[in-house]
């Protein structure tokens, strides 16, 4: 009962999250949508194009006419950059697409002290500098009266406690309060807004400036593309923990393809032996079907306690993370076979070694491709995932200890090289695909 | 080498239905099957096939079918579905075993696929990963052909079959017509004694099915070869079949067999001709009527 409902509770978080995202969600939507009628309206002032797609009259529900436009890709990665700069104040956008960015600046304020029986006020001058800058509090002239002018400087997107009595003549222990800030009334929960921000007051008395942050991200939430294209540049030239980029995409790749070509070489005559014969597949059945929906991830701390964090414990991980993938692709690409080819086969005279060759093996391997794409993929996943949790080198070691040190930019560049090269993967099979089985889907 | 080995101790296996059968049949019988008939062609002998099932039942597809045929005869086979007529056409080609009789092939008893029968398929059985020419050089290269003489067969054939121009091309660049073509020609490459044709021409449309017909006509004649065919059209059966056997089902027999005049009537000339003849007609409808009242009669046997 106590379980159904903390998930309760938990589900109710969830879901207030989800209803506070729906407003983003759907001005995101209405973007997309305000693209496509700008896009079509250009389109209509293009010279028609008559080739077979566009002359078709019913496109909604023709799945063969929805066909992905470029167009639309490439405003939504731009958009996607846009966005990004947008809010991180990028200097590759011009300003004015800029969401509202932290006040910086020199700015001040008045506060009002007294005791009960006297009145002073007395201004405080307040710097605003960028984060990262180093400023000390300006030197202003005491004035007059028995409360003293004060200074503060204070990073942007921060905020600072300051005792503006302490300077005074009459301090807190003369029982001495401050009652208002520029003239409006502030006390404990009341605070007051400024032209730089919000200044507020704590139970004790004691000042909180704060300047305003507007909408924009800082840095170490979420830093500029060029800030981490800038430390992309850093590390390929100056490496990452004793190791340059390279080498840590290197390395992370190797364990990739050493464990899927592993995990092939095992896994497709496997999955050939399953196909071919009653026994290969009453055998390996139970163990396959059990071992493929293990997901590779829940392996690592075993494969950690029985082969320590080095190369061949996550090289047997991934070795693990293929080998069911192929032997099930090669298992589906021999009984795909239709029934005919072979028995045209045997009746052409071929021998069993012959069927094998020329037969089974050209026919699996279509099935072959789509598992080696899947697989990659895979293990492509798990050796970052495996690198987050030990490693020395590689692009996951390299996110996560970033992530330790708050260095976000080293993150974003990690998970951008991640997809790239997962990206590039994919391509590449597919490639392969196409020129070494010409003939997939036409038989 | 290994391979060689391997090869010899899987001829040992198959061996093994031979090695059996002479000891459940009698020395003599076996030798008759062997050498003492003196008859070149096919015959089929009291062919039984029965299938157990897996609630206790058993289903008899085939019962005690004989048929004698004489090299170079083509025969069609017709029947409604269900009547075994392509168990009949898989055992002939070995690829099932049948319960009881046996086939003979120029006075050899026949055991499992063998080049000596070739197949043609309805669809879909050749090699998409090989060019024309290679599906074509399939049989010849199985045997290790050399490469002059293979090629040289292989371009008589697409010529015969009339692909000159495809010779390079992919298999799914052809059309489904050009298709049962080059499968044909595969056959036909491989020097086959007899010719086995399940429904090579269903999946064509009207028009390049009666193309087709011809072609296989000509290709008959020309070649001498003995062919059996399986369709389930009657005027395909009727143009094409020398002879015409008719099945019926449960259990699957011979129903009625005749002796027709049209494939001869129709070899190198307009088929439509050969329907205009009006025993074409007649033996049609009887055998149209005869294939319906067959299946009004499973229909009634389902619903009983």
């Amino acid at each position: 009962m106590n379980l159904l409902s903390d998930l309760g509770a938990e589900l109710v978080a969830v879901l207030a999250a989800v209803v506070g995202a729906l407003p983003y969600i759907l001005a995101y939507i209405l973007v997309v949508l305000a693209t496509m009628f700008i896009w079509s309206f250009i389109k209509r002032m293009m010279t028609p194009k008559h080739d077979y797609g566009s002359l078709k009259t019913v496109t909604f529900g023709d799945e063969s006419a929805v066909t992905s436009n470029t167009t639309a890709s490439v405003v939504s990665i731009v958009l996607i950059f846009v966005f990004w700069g947008a809010f991180t104040g990028s200097k590759l956008l011009p300003g004015f697409l800029h969401m509202p960015g932290p006040y910086v600046g020199e700015s001040s304020f008045t506060y009002t002290a007294t005791d009960g029986s006297q009145t002073d006020d007395a201004t405080v001058s307040v710097v605003v500098f960028e984060l990262g800058a180093e400023v000390a509090d300006p030197v202003v002239d005491p004035g007059e009266g028995f409360a003293k002018n004060d200074s503060i400087a204070v990073a942007a997107y921060r905020s600072k406690l300051l005792r503006v009595d302490q300077n005074d003549e009459l301090g807190r222990e003369d029982g001495v309060t401050i009652t208002a800030v520029n003239g409006e009334p502030i006390s404990a929960g009341n605070p007051v807004k400024t032209d730089f921000g919000t200044v507020s007051m704590s139970p004790k008395g004691t000042l909180n400036v704060a300047p305003a942050k507007g909408i924009q991200m800082e840095p170490i939430w979420l830093p500029a593309p060029e800030a981490v294209w800038a430390r992309m540049v850093d590390i390929s030239k100056d490496g990452y923990r004793n190791s340059t980029l390279w080498e840590h995409l290197g390395y992370s790749l190797f364990r990739v393809v050493v464990g899927f070509l592993l995990g092939a070489i095992v896994g497709i005559p496997l999955g050939y032996a399953m196909g071919l014969s009653n026994w290969f597949r009453g055998w390996f059945d139970p163990i396959v079907e059990f071992m493929r929906p293990v997901p590779p991830l829940a392996l690592i701390p075993l494969v950690i306690i029985w082969a320590g964090i080095g190369e061949v414990g996550k090289i047997i991980l991934l070795f693990l993370a293929a080998l069911w993938i192929m032997a099930i692709a090669a298992r589906s690409g021999v009984s795909g076979v239709r029934i005919s080819k072979v028995h045209a086969a045997y009746s052409l005279g071929a021998s069993k070694w012959q069927i094998m060759r020329h037969v089974i093996i050209p026919n699996s391997l279509p099935e072959i491709f789509t598992g080696a794409r899947v697989a990659m993929g895979v293990c492509w996943g798990t050796v970052v995932a495996a690198e987050l949790v030990a490693a020395e080198k590689g692009v996951g070691m390299m996110i996560m200890v970033a992530s330790k040190f708050q260095s976000t930019d080293i993150v974003m560049m990690g998970i951008i090289l991640i997809g790239i090269i997962g990206f590039s993967i994919d391509l590449l099979v597919r490639w392969l695909e196409r020129w070494l089985v010409p003939w997939k889907g036409k038989g | 080498m290994a391979q060689g080995g391997l090869c010899a101790t899987i001829k040992i296996f198959e061996k093994i239905p031979q090695i059996t059968a002479m000891v459940l049949c009698n020395e003599r019988d076996f030798l008759e099957n062997y050498w003492g008939r003196d008859m070149p062609g096919l015959q089929i002998d009291k062919l039984s096939m029965r299938f157990d099932l897996p609630d206790g039942g058993s289903v008899q597809a085939l019962k005690d079918v004989t048929i004698d045929l004489k090299a170079g005869e083509l025969l069609s086979v017709l029947g409604p579905s269900g009547c075994g007529k392509t168990t009949l056409l898989n055992i002939v080609a070995g690829f099932l075993a049948p319960t009881s009789g046996e086939i003979t092939l120029n006075e050899k008893r026949v055991y499992g696929p063998g080049p000596e029968r070739g197949m043609v398929f309805q669809q879909g059985a050749l090699f998409e990963w090989m060019s024309v020419r290679e599906n074509v050089g399939f049989g010849p290269r199985m045997k290790g052909m050399a490469e002059k003489p293979k090629r040289e067969i292989v371009d008589h054939l697409l010529d015969v079959v009339g692909l000159q121009e495809f010779k390079e091309k992919a298999v799914y660049e052809l059309s489904g017509g050009m298709q049962q073509r080059v499968a044909l020609a595969r056959c036909l490459a491989n020097e086959p004694d007899v010719i086995l044709m399940d429904e090579p021409l269903g999946a064509l449309d009207a028009l390049t099915r009666e193309k087709m017909q011809g072609l296989v006509l000509k290709l008959w004649k020309e070649t001498g070869k003995t062919i059996i065919l399986i369709t389930h059209s009657v005027e395909e059966a009727l143009l094409l079949g020398e002879r015409l056997i008719v099945m019926a089902p449960r259990p699957g027999r011979i129903h009625k067999e005749y002796n027709l005049p049209f494939a001869e009537m129709g070899v190198g000339q307009d088929l439509r001709e050969v329907k205009k003849h009006p025993d074409f007609n007649s033996t049609r409808e009887e055998i149209l009527s005869m294939i319906w009242d067959m299946e009004e009669e499973i229909m009634g046997g389902a619903s009983a």
